[in-house]
């Protein structure tokens, strides 16, 4: 898909909260969301994915990686689904065998995709939310 | 602006990163990198790939003192050291540096601290080529750039 091709999502207004304690990853994963016209944020660990929420904020999306410290990835989606968190959270992560996989899944993923994330996994991702519909 | 200098070094550009390629230094995500840059950040990749680079001077820094005493590895903090690089390295499209850092793993998987320290040397060597490589290949864009060119697409298929 070429730079042309690029759906721009800016007047859905979607929101979205990269969770990832990786700031090359962070870097990215922000570039690909502000490329489809996405307004995002990033935190350092599933904690501060945690109190975000407590402190009011709400997203249409959460690309949640795996490991990080303090509080991890399955732990943060458990917990954010405990809270009645209906965002929908993609799973992103270099952790790719079958059981790890089920693991993040069954805290309450919606999605799942392994790291590398590119514009084409991210765009699946949004497909399958319902938040882009390909023209 | 001399078109002829703008079209050898575009030319020049063109072939060091297909080079790059070929001797296996970087991979797709790479190119996946280079579509992310625009002009409202014309420094992306440059910027990203100086993140990697410090990141793996703060882990390989790090794995080396976990692996410093014989008598006293803490695998786990080398392991976690190895999946943060791996997870970088793929990131960013530094196939090689993946690569020692999959071997890596598997030295941590069954606690060889002779082999984990290879490896180490061997991913310390990688990064360290890989930066040179890079910055080669970001001089050239400006040399193409400061003589009134542009930056050549690659189709690296």
């Amino acid at each position: 898909m070429t730079r042309e091709e690029l759906p721009n999502l800016a007047e859905s207004k979607l929101t979205a909260l990269v969770v990832d304690d990786n700031f090359v990853n962070q870097s990215i994963h922000q570039k690909l969301l502000a490329r489809l016209g996405i307004t995002n944020e990033v935190v350092c660990n599933g904690k501060e994915a945690v109190d975000a929420h407590c402190s009011g904020r709400n997203y249409d999306l959460i690309l949640m990686d795996m490991d990080m410290p303090i509080m991890n990835g399955i732990q943060a989606t458990k917990r954010l689904r405990e809270m009645g968190i209906e965002s929908k959270i993609a799973g992103v992560t270099t952790r790719a065998n079958e059981g790890e996989k089920k693991e993040f899944m069954e805290a309450g993923l919606n999605d799942f995709q392994e790291k590398p994330l590119t514009i084409s996994k991210l765009l699946s991702i949004l497909h399958k939310f319902d938040f882009y519909v390909q023209t | 602006m001399n078109t002829i200098v703008v079209a050898q070094l575009q030319r020049q550009f063109q072939d060091y990163m297909v080079s790059l390629y070929q001797q296996g230094y970087l991979d797709n995500q790479f190119t996946e990198l280079r579509k992310l840059q625009d002009e409202g950040s014309p420094d992306f990749v440059a910027e990203v790939v100086s993140l990697f680079f410090d990141d793996c001077a703060k882990l390989i820094n790090d794995m080396s003192i976990s692996l410093e005493r014989p008598d006293h590895v803490d695998f786990k903090q080398v392991d976690s050291g190895v999946h943060q690089l791996k997870g970088s390295s793929s990131s960013v499209g530094a196939r090689r540096v993946k690569n020692v850092c999959i071997a890596f793993k598997e030295c941590c998987d069954v606690q060889n601290r002779e082999g984990c320290l290879r490896c180490l040397q061997q991913v310390d060597y990688e990064y360290k080529m890989l930066k040179t490589k890079l910055q080669d290949l970001f001089n050239l864009e400006q040399q193409i750039l400061q003589a009134g060119g542009t930056i050549p697409q690659v189709d690296i298929n």
